[in-house]
């Protein structure tokens, strides 16, 4: 068998594990013989059995939710969060509009301003959460890591829009030592150094 | 008859309706946790200390529920019915002798409220009559799946009404009484006396057809959600479902009561342990296993249900009565 004739027939040659079913029985003779085979094989006392060891060994798989969560993936994609650069403090949004251009659900509204040095910054971020689909392309385009998405998935509130307001999302200037570099999506992937390395330089 | 006797009764009357009203609560949470606890989960943990308050809970919603009756229904006859359920299966517990006779300040009290010496004949029979209940509420309902419903109760309580006759006549023609007393008594000797060493087949068809009687899982039809919603109770809510429930759970207490009268000793003393603690402890351990059964087995289908009853099990509750007369002849 050729590797193509082998991958067109990947579907049926997986190692299913097939079930022995025995011949149906057709007189009433053989259907008597299996129900009395079946009786006293005391298949009923192997399912009690089953289920008391469970309850003894007491393996419980719950996680009470408020309580204890699960661990999410680092790249999970949940309410965004505008970060600030560690050192000075600024915002590290430019306002250069480039994730208010490639939202494919038009969710993103900046306004922007030039500042006393000169700077472009925004004064207004939103994101109207009503119709983000969260695919996080903003948080891919982003040439300054600025907008990300975080690890906040516990949104209910009583309007979608108490998160996403510029305030909301922006990182508080008290609590900037918490910020972390952010390991989520939009953040460069931890083999981005050996990625680039590889990258060719003439195309 | 002197007020005494008057007053005992009506004392009995109301610690018997007031502590199995209590233990059904408590039922739904043990069987909530054992479930639980079978499937790997935790169960009921939020409200109180593991759950505990749950049943509280429950109860305070059922109660304040609102009382919905549907605008076709049968009214009377829909708003009876969950009565004649819950009414049946506490009377049922009125002739059962739950624990052993004991004495407060010279004055000794039976635990039974009225020692008939038909006691068995009349549990069963008024237990039978709960049939009524799921019945009358499926027909008042106006509503395709609880007539449905109310058709499976008639066709199962009534075909395993057979078997629980049968089954109990053989015990019956060996202590020679109907009296739950004198089935005790004749146990009286210890483990080896037991009615289940004499009578095993029996015990299995009694145990099989409570199963029934009891609607409960592997011949839970009656209310069986994948097919008929919930049954006969799909148009209630409240405390008349709650009333259903009650009825359900004292049933189950009832049988247990009573399987642990005929065949296992009843509430003599059992080695070191005292009587009254050892029946409590038999009759825990078959609810216990209604609900270790409930989460081990599927259930069956309505035509295995008759087959098993009609085909399987009456004709061996027949040759159990037959062999047990031939052997007391000779």
């Amino acid at each position: 068998m050729s590797g193509l004739e082998q991958f067109r027939d990947r579907n049926v040659s997986q190692n299913y594990y097939k079930v022995k079913i025995e011949p149906y029985p057709k007189s009433g003779w053989e259907k008597f013989k299996r129900v009395v085979k079946r009786s006293l094989k005391l298949e009923l006392f192997v399912g009690l059995k089953i289920t008391l060891l469970e309850m003894i060994r007491f393996n419980i798989h719950t996680i009470q939710y408020p309580k204890e969560k699960l661990p999410i993936a680092p790249r999970y994609r949940a309410v965004h969060k505008l970060l600030r650069l560690l050192e000075s403090g600024n915002e590290r949004c430019i306002g250069c509009g480039l994730c208010e251009k490639i939202c494919i659900a038009n969710c993103i509204r900046i306004d922007t301003k030039v500042d006393e040095f000169g700077r472009k910054v925004p004064t207004e971020y939103t994101i109207n959460f009503g119709r983000c689909i969260f695919c996080g392309y903003c948080a891919e385009v982003c040439p300054e890591l600025a907008i990300v998405h975080g690890p906040d998935y516990e949104n209910a509130s009583e309007q979608r829009a108490h998160f996403a307001l510029k305030e909301d999302m922006l990182t508080p200037l008290d609590k900037l030592k918490e910020q972390k570099e952010f390991p989520g999506f939009g953040a460069p992937t931890p083999a981005a150094d050996r990625l680039i390395k590889k990258t060719p330089l003439a195309y | 008859m002197d007020s005494a006797f008057v007053i005992e009764t009506i004392i009995k009357i109301l610690i018997v309706l007031g502590l199995f009203s209590a233990l059904a609560g408590f039922g739904t949470y043990v069987e909530r946790k054992v479930l639980a606890f079978m499937q790997r989960r935790l169960g009921p943990m939020h409200v109180g200390p593991y759950g505990l308050l749950q049943v509280l809970a429950d109860g305070i919603k059922l109660f304040t529920k609102e009382d919905f009756i549907p605008q076709g229904a049968v009214r009377p006859i829909f708003m009876i019915a969950p009565v004649i359920t819950a009414a049946t299966a506490f009377i049922a517990m009125a002739a059962i002798p739950m624990f052993p006779e004991f004495t407060i300040k010279g004055y000794t009290v039976k635990p039974i409220i009225s020692d008939i010496n038909v006691g068995l004949l009349f549990v069963l029979g008024v237990m039978a009559t709960g049939l009524y209940g799921p019945l009358l509420a499926g027909m008042a309902s106006q509503n395709k799946w609880s007539i449905l419903g109310a058709a499976r109760t008639a066709i199962q309580f009534l075909s395993y009404e057979v078997v629980t006759g049968l089954s109990v006549l053989a015990p019956v023609m060996i202590v020679g009484s109907l009296s739950l007393i004198d089935f005790n008594n004749y146990q009286a000797g210890g483990v080896s006396e037991w009615l289940i060493w004499k009578q095993p087949l029996a015990f299995v068809l009694f145990l099989i057809a409570g199963f029934a009687e009891t609607n409960r899982t592997p011949f839970d039809l009656l209310e069986h959600e994948a097919e008929v919603i919930s049954g006969y109770a799909t148009e209630y809510s409240g405390m008349r479902w709650g009333m259903f429930f009650i009825g359900e759970y004292a049933n189950m207490f009832t049988l247990g009561f009573l399987a642990s009268l005929i065949f296992l000793g009843g509430f003599n003393d059992l080695w070191f342990i005292p009587g009254a603690i050892a029946i409590l402890m038999k009759v825990f351990f078959i609810f216990f296993f209604f609900l270790w059964t409930r989460a081990s087995w599927p259930h069956v289908r309505p035509d295995q249900l008759m087959w098993l009853c009609w085909k399987v099990l009456m004709p061996l509750g027949v040759i159990n009565v037959v062999i047990t007369g031939i052997v007391m002849m000779f």
